[in-house]
Order: structure tokens, then C-alpha cells, then sequence
């Protein structure tokens, strides 16, 4: 109802006709939308890989900064910096000087290819948020778990591994999966650095042709990214509730 | 089996045990009773190594009859955990697992077992606590007596020589008490050493061989059942029992 009134407003302004010819045209869309959704499996490639790597160092700076052990105590050191630095950072300024510094530093061995540049930018920078995320869910089970693992004769790592970690991660994908939503969209800040993923071959295309259909385009296809990874998280959640729950 | 000499533990100041002597026999049943906070918790807890001791020892004995002094800080912690297991009050099962998982776990994980010796002896234990058919069922839907019969199967499943038992019945249903408790009373034709903090004062006396009461952070007195309960020597255990009468 309020979106029908809202969108009637919209339309019957009196520019509307101007906007849906440079924002909305139909033959436009179809021109631009081959280009871009190629451009787009760039953002799909980096997403699905950045969401790999990502995992795997959230995971372990985590594990680090949970691990009460002495020996660890410089590890816990580094792996506290890490994350305040990385969080602290807007992920654009962490692109900019991964994208720009890295292949500035001549060293042997470093990647040059912006897809590898792009992938540790966004690592570093959403490694940062997703750590903390599987931190709070480690520390949000219950102490008597750790207990009762222990108990048994399970060493530490064993009881962190079979115990705590299962739990925790199930407790924390709904929120680990916003964080890669927000992931998938900022795969367009590498446009920055040269990468022509989707963004910004609809940017090329717009500044051709004088219209801004192809950044709808792009922005539907972005949309239609989120939705599936949306529906992946609450079918997960659903399942683990109800298999709790006693079902199965 | 298991002797225990002089056990001191303190908590932010407070001596919560006052020095503790205890010798608990192979397959014997020990039943510790008093009231809340007189340390009987805190006790089976140092046993189980859950809780550091301040001072004293606790001499646990194999087969050979060796004796090994577990407050030792050298000791293997998770060795002297699968022979020593514990129960406690809340369950604490698995959540994630099935209730045939939370057997199999820690057999395969701790103590070397193959995944289907595991699995084979979790089966039995499961039919002995009569939940055969639940096997592959979570936690979560199982009633309070369930669940605690399946954490003592769990404990079971790592075949300990000794097996300490938290308040195992007070958070039940009083309906569901007997089911875990007939459970407890099997255990004694498996030869392994009970010592078990409970307040069902008829359970102590049917079926303990010593019973042991507890204020203050002190055994104020130790005794067979009928001794203890029919005719008790020190002021304090009769003050306690008068409260379990009428």
C-alpha cells in the first residue's frame, strides 16, 4: 500500500519522463545487459574466492584470540593488531593500498594480477569483521561445554574442534552471511584499482551512451546475488533449528 | 582405588575444602551428602581435575595397584580424565550431536577407539540405560531423565575406573528420579568405583557402601549407611538427617 502510493508519486512526477528514458529504457537494458553480466562472473569469481580465503583467516585469528594458552600470548598480540587494524580501516583505503602498494614494492614473488591483489584486499579487510564474528559466537557457548569436552578426556584443541566450533559457527552464520553479502557488493570498490567487473562496465557503458540503464542493470544483478546467498542463510538456519529441535 | 589425603582448595580466600581424607575401594559405591555449598561439588570436581588443588593429594590406583598422585602438575590431565569421569547436574550433553554421537565422540577422539567398536559398544550402553531407540535423536528433545541417562552412558563409554557423580537428579522432574538412579544402581555390577554428591538420602542408604557427611568444606562424619543414618555420632549429621525426616 505505502509502496504503491510511494511509487505512484514517483512516476507521476513530472520529470518521470525524463528519468525512465536515461534510467529505465527497455532497449538499453538489453544492449548493456550481455557486457555486464559477463563482467559480472568477475565479481562472482572474486566473491567466491574471497569468501574461501576469508573463512580460513577469520578462523584461525579467531581461534588465536580464543586460545588462553601462554605460548600463544604473541600470536593473541598480532592477531588483536590485525583485527583492529583491518576494522578500523574504510575497506576502499585497504583496496587503494593493496591494489596500488603492493606492485609499487617491486618484491620478488608478489602478485601482480588485480584479481589477486583485489581477493587480498577484501581478505584482509572483511577478514578482520568475519574473525570477530566466529569469535563472539566461540565465546557465546556455554562454559560447561568446554567442561564436559574436557571431562571426557578431550584435550583442548579436540573439545575446541568438536565442541565448541560446530556450535559456535552454526550460531553465527546468519550474521557470517550479511557479512558476505556486504562482501558481493563491495567487490565493486576494485573497479578502483582497474578491474572491469560489473560496476564498472556499466560505468563505461553509461559514459559511452549518456544513459544510466546499465547501472540498473548492474544493480539487478548485484540484487539477484544477495537474494540467493539470503535464502541459502535462512534455509541453513531453518534446517539446523529443526534438526535440534528433535525432527530429523 | 582412589585415596585422598588432606585435600585443601580455597576460592578467592574462602577455604571451600578444609583438608579432606577419603579412600574409595574398587566398585565401591561412596554417597556424599550435606548441604548446599558444605564442598561436595568442589571435591569431585579436584577429582576430575576440573578444579586445581591448593594442597593435599589424590592417589589414584590402576590395576597393579600403582598409585599415581593425580595434583601432580606433571600428571596427564586428559589420561587421568578418561579414567576418572564425571556426571553433572545440568547434563551437559552435545547439543550439535546426535545422542549416538555424543557417545561415540570422545571413545574415538580421546581414547583411540575405531569408529565402529565405538559405535557397537555405544549401542549397548544405550540399551542398558534403556534408550536404545533413541539413538539418533538430539539432546534437545529428549525429557531430563533422558538426557541424563544418555550423559551417563557418555561417561560410560570411555569405560572409567571411576565415576563421579554431580547432583546427577537435582534438577529432575521427582518422577524421572528413579529411572537415572535404577541406571546408577546397575553400575555396581560393573565393578567401577561410585562417588556420588546427591541429596536422595533413601538412594544413599539402599545403595552405598560408605556414606560420607559433608559441611563446611569437612567430612564431619564417615560410615556405612546404617550407622551413619540410624545412629549418627556427631550433633551436626543428626541436625542434618532431622531435616530429611517427617
Amino acid at each position: 500500500m505505502v509502496l504503491g502510493l510511494l511509487l505512484l508519486g514517483v512516476v507521476s512526477s513530472p520529470g518521470w519522463d525524463r528519468v525512465q528514458r536515461t534510467f529505465f529504457d527497455w532497449q538499453d537494458a538489453k544492449d548493456s545487459v550481455g557486457p555486464i553480466t559477463e563482467a559480472f562472473w568477475l565479481n562472482v569469481r572474486l566473491f567466491v574466492v574471497c569468501e574461501v580465503f576469508i573463512l580460513v583467516v577469520a578462523l584461525v585469528v579467531a581461534v588465536v584470540r580464543v586460545v588462553p594458552s601462554p605460548a600463544m600470548a604473541p600470536l593473541r598480540l598480532l592477531a588483536t593488531i590485525y583485527t583492529d587494524v583491518f576494522r578500523g580501516t574504510p575497506t576502499l583505503l585497504v583496496v587503494l593500498l593493496v591494489g596500488f602498494g603492493v606492485p609499487a614494492l617491486d618484491l620478488a614473488g608478489a602478485p601482480t594480477s588485480l584479481f589477486w591483489l583485489g581477493v587480498i584486499a577484501l581478505t584482509l579487510s572483511y577478514g578482520a569483521y568475519v574473525a570477530e564474528v566466529i569469535r563472539a559466537g566461540i565465546l557465546s557457548v556455554h562454559p560447561t561445554q568446554w567442561a564436559s569436552g574436557r571431562a571426557l578426556g578431550l584435550s583442548y584443541g579436540r573439545t575446541l574442534r568438536h565442541v565448541v566450533l560446530p556450535q559456535a559457527l552454526r550460531r553465527v552464520t546468519p550474521p557470517l552471511l550479511n557479512d558476505f553479502v556486504s562482501l558481493q557488493k563491495d567487490t565493486a570498490l576494485l573497479s578502483v584499482i582497474g578491474l572491469v567487473e560489473a560496476l564498472r562496465q556499466a560505468n563505461i557503458i553509461s559514459n559511452r551512451d549518456f544513459v544510466f540503464t546499465p547501472l540498473v542493470v548492474a544493480a539487478v544483478l548485484f540484487i539477484a546475488a544477495t537474494i540467493v546467498l539470503a535464502r541459502l542463510a535462512d534455509w541453513l538456519t531453518v534446517r539446523s533449528m529443526r534438526r535440534e529441535a528433535g525432527g530429523l | 582405588m582412589l585415596r585422598i589425603e588432606q585435600l585443601r582448595k580455597n576460592y578467592h580466600g574462602t577455604e571451600v575444602l578444609r583438608g579432606i581424607d577419603l579412600t574409595v575401594e574398587p566398585g565401591q559405591v561412596v554417597c556424599l551428602i550435606g548441604a548446599s555449598g558444605s564442598g561436595k561439588s568442589t571435591l569431585l570436581r579436584c577429582l576430575n581435575l576440573l578444579e586445581t588443588v591448593d594442597d593435599g593429594t589424590v592417589w589414584l590406583a590402576d590395576e597393579s595397584g600403582a598409585e599415581q598422585d593425580v595434583t601432580d602438575p606433571r600428571v596427564d590431565v586428559d589420561g587421568v580424565r578418561r579414567r576418572v569421569g564425571i556426571v553433572f547436574q545440568a547434563y551437559n550433553l552435545f547439543p550439535h550431536l546426535s545422542v549416538l554421537q555424543n557417545l561415540v565422540l570422545a571413545p574415538t577422539r580421546a581414547a583411540g577407539v575405531s569408529r565402529q567398536a565405538a559405535r557397537e559398544r555405544a549401542l549397548v550402553l544405550l540399551e542398558r540405560v534403556g534408550l536404545a531407540d533413541k539413538a539418533g535423536a538430539y539432546p534437545d528433545a529428549l525429557s531430563g531423565g533422558q538426557q541424563q541417562r544418555v550423559a551417563l552412558a557418555r561417561a560410560l563409554a570411555m569405560d572409567p575406573e571411576v565415576l563421579l557423580l554431580d547432583e546427577i537428579t537435582s534438577a529432575l522432574d521427582p518422577l524421572l528420579v528413579g529411572e537415572v538412579l535404577d541406571v546408577v544402581k546397575g553400575l555396581r555390577a560393573d565393578g567401577i568405583a561410585v562417588v556420588m554428591a546427591t541429596h536422595e538420602m533413601a538412594f544413599a542408604r539402599e545403595a552405598s557402601d560408605v556414606v560420607a557427611f559433608l559441611a563446611d568444606g569437612e567430612i564431619v562424619e564417615i560410615g556405612p549407611p546404617e550407622q551413619l543414618f540410624d545412629a549418627p555420632q556427631d550433633p551436626r549429621t543428626a541436625a542434618f538427617l532431622a531435616r530429611f525426616r517427617d
